[in-house]
């Protein structure tokens, strides 16, 4: 199979466990891996091993017709990562954490003010991060995802701690993103509605 | 793209940052050092003969103990809220952000240490002459410990017990520091040569500082699976 | 030769394959032991300056060299198991480490009997070779001490082989801090320029008691190893059909 962004013949195992073998997709500019399956069955260690955090048992990944693990520091630039846990600082501001941001990969500062304003951060960039809710601090992981030029967008329960207003808003984050020629992997028990072809990877 | 120096200082300034808003982690291993000088005059009597003689010694081991005491929250936190993961998958190599780290760490755990220690030099009565040469091969083991460190806190980031096995880990090759280190200050305030020790102190800290970042790297990303 | 080596990796085929090598390097190993022990003890004649009491040197050397041997096989294993993922070398590596330790064990306690009579002290702290076998065996202590606070097998064999590699740096510093410093230690008796400094008849047993140790340590290893692979592999069909057809067989 072949896309921008592929994999083939991939199998994990987590301790003795099989969590899954010979899995393969494809995915190309503007399209949506949605990978589903119950709690348990292998949905985040399958995103952490497609960006390399875990290791795949057998199989590779391939990121623009090379081997992501030979060509790991130009993969890892061109991804942004949204897990579970926030990995943000709880003492650092806001602004702070966003500027550390900028040491790691491509940003474009410029964005920020628009950012802000869009994910309703903008009076609160002087607060430590412990001071804003959990779906404050979700906002912010969006808005790190927002200021990078990342074309993959990995995506581990991105919907966690959202209010409706904060799921729709992601909906449309993401939508855009894919209009513009990026490609999004999205881990998620919800499920997602868009209208961009959606390739759906189901777990046991 | 930023460039490795704009990754090495970002890395370094957020955790001074980090830092300043929880003084503890500076604070405490500062006061155990200073605690532990201090009790061992208590503890052995006052004499002054014995407490010159001894007073390299104890100095190194305070130092070794608090530097130890410092290292198991190097990693905890990025491991604990999720910025490991970041670390890892950004656009900078590990390596870099590693050392960077550890950089951090001595500046707010060691850096104090050799600022502190003339003061205990004080209590322990050693002679003037040998102020020099302790803050010399203090810098440059404090130094060593931090890297070799690094590789310890990597390897045992998030695991149950972890400053014990830290220490047991990192015992072994903090050794030759504190045997070189204790000795050298001992020959100084004998009034002999301290060239060799001082040299094998920087060789050792030649060698942690072209090898340690790259063991902690590959560390962390085994300890983040 | 690539084959062999292939092979070799597989588990149930170094399993087979080993099988048949236990017996024999535990054979050759008894005998050389045997021979060297009643050689040394018995036939040697007493050394000029140290009397019977050298004689412990049958059991020091061999202790000693095995300690680093051991930990040097352990970081090649490492290494392998890092760098191509090969599952049997970390197991080696796990099966190595208490008959390192062991052995460095050995070596520091048969080194302070020897050092009593002949330098008048149990210990020395200041002394390079001394120290660097007891840091080797803190080394040891670290290794199996991390194993055994990860629980999930492959992180830590790999958590484990990094720690392992790290502190190969005080391998060569062992071997060669006599030659670097001035140490109570006597220097290198056997490798060294003009041939072995000591007599054939003190030699023989000498080399025998090296030989035979080493081929008792890669007969205990290689068990270890096999007990390792088994336990590693139970899941696996091949060790199933194994427990059954002894099962059958008993």
């Amino acid at each position: 199979m072949t896309g921008l962004l592929s994999g083939a013949e991939l199998s994990l195992f987590r301790g003795d466990r099989c969590l899954f073998e010979r899995l393969e997709f494809a995915l190309n500019p503007g399209e949506l891996l949605l990978v589903e399956g119950a709690n348990g069955s292998g949905k985040t260690s399958l995103l952490r091993a497609v960006a390399g955090l875990l290791e795949f048992e057998t199989g590779r990944i391939m990121w623009n017709g090379k081997d992501v693990v030979e060509e790991r520091q130009s993969f890892h630039a061109e991804l942004a990562w949204m897990a579970h846990k926030i990995g943000l600082k709880n003492d650092l501001t806001l602004l702070d954490n966003l500027r550390f941001e900028t040491g790691l990969r491509s940003t474009d500062w410029s964005r920020l003010d628009s950012v802000l304003q869009r994910l309703s951060l903008s009076g609160l960039t002087q607060l430590p991060l412990r001071a804003l809710s959990a779906g404050q601090q979700r906002r912010v992981t969006m808005a790190r995802m927002l200021l990078t030029d990342a074309r993959l967008w990995l995506m581990d329960e991105p919907f966690t701690n959202l209010d409706v207003a904060g799921r729709d808003l992601l909906t449309d984050i993401v939508a855009e993103h894919l209009a513009n020629n990026g490609l999004a992997v999205i881990a998620s028990h919800q499920g997602i509605t868009l209208d961009v072809p959606i390739t759906r990877l189901g777990l046991q | 793209m930023p460039g490795l120096g704009q990754g090495l200082t970002a890395i370094i300034k957020r955790d001074l940052l980090l830092a300043w808003k929880r003084p503890g982690d500076v604070l405490n291993p500062l006061f155990f050092f200073a605690m532990v000088s201090a009790l061992f005059p208590l503890a052995t009597g006052p004499s002054p003969e014995q407490l010159a003689l001894n007073g390299p010694g104890v100095l190194w081991v305070a130092a070794l103990l608090a530097t130890l005491l410092s290292l198991n929250s190097l990693f905890l936190s990025d491991h604990e809220d999720g910025s490991l993961d970041h670390l890892i998958l950004s656009a900078q190599p590990l390596t870099l952000l590693a050392f960077g780290k550890t950089v951090a760490h001595w500046l707010v755990a060691g850096l104090p240490l050799v600022l502190v220690s003339p003061l205990v030099a004080l209590t322990f009565q050693m002679p003037g002459r040998t102020v020099g040469v302790m803050m010399l091969t203090l810098t440059l083991g404090t130094i060593s410990l931090s890297l070799i460190g690094s590789i310890g806190a990597a390897l045992t980031v998030g695991l149950h017990r972890g400053t014990a096995l830290l220490s047991l880990l990192i015992l072994p090759l903090a050794m030759p520091v504190l045997i070189f280190g204790a000795r050298t200050v001992a020959l100084a305030a004998a009034d002999d040569a301290v060239a060799a020790g001082v040299y094998f102190l920087a060789a050792y800290c030649m060698l942690a500082l072209t090898l340690a970042p790259f063991a902690t790297a590959a560390a962390l990303k085994i300890s983040n699976e | 030769m690539w084959n062999f080596i292939h092979k070799l990796a597989s588990p149930p085929h170094f399993y087979k394959l080993s099988a048949k090598m236990v017996p024999w390097f535990t054979i050759a190993g008894v005998l050389l032991v045997l021979y060297g022990s009643i050689a040394g003890l018995f036939l040697a004649p007493p050394d000029y300056q140290q009397g019977d009491a050298f004689r412990i040197i049958y059991v020091h050397v061999p202790a000693a060299y095995l300690s680093m041997m051991t930990y040097v096989i352990m970081a090649i294993s490492a290494g392998i198991g890092l760098i191509w993922r090969m599952k049997l070398a970390h197991a080696v590596a796990a099966a190595a480490a208490p008959l390192g330790a062991w052995f460095t064990f050995l070596a520091l306690i048969t080194g302070s009997i020897w050092g009593r009579p002949m330098w008048g002290t149990w210990w020395e702290w200041g002394d390079p070779r001394l120290t660097s076998e007891l840091i080797m065996l803190f080394l040891y202590f670290g290794y199996m001490a991390l194993r055994n606070a990860i629980d999930d097998t492959v992180k830590a064999d790999r958590a484990s082989a990094v720690l392992v590699l790290v502190g190969a740096v005080n391998v060569p510093i062992i071997h060669f801090s006599v030659e670097w410093w001035s140490s109570l230690h006597q220097g290198p008796t056997l490798v060294r320029e003009g041939g072995p400094a000591i007599q054939t008849a003190m030699l023989y047993p000498l080399l025998a008691m090296i030989f035979g140790f080493t081929f008792l340590f890669a007969a205990l290893l290689l068990s270890r190893v096999r007990t390792e692979v088994l336990f590693r592999e139970r899941r696996a069909h091949w060790v199933r059909d194994l427990v059954l057809s002894a099962e059958e067989a008993a």
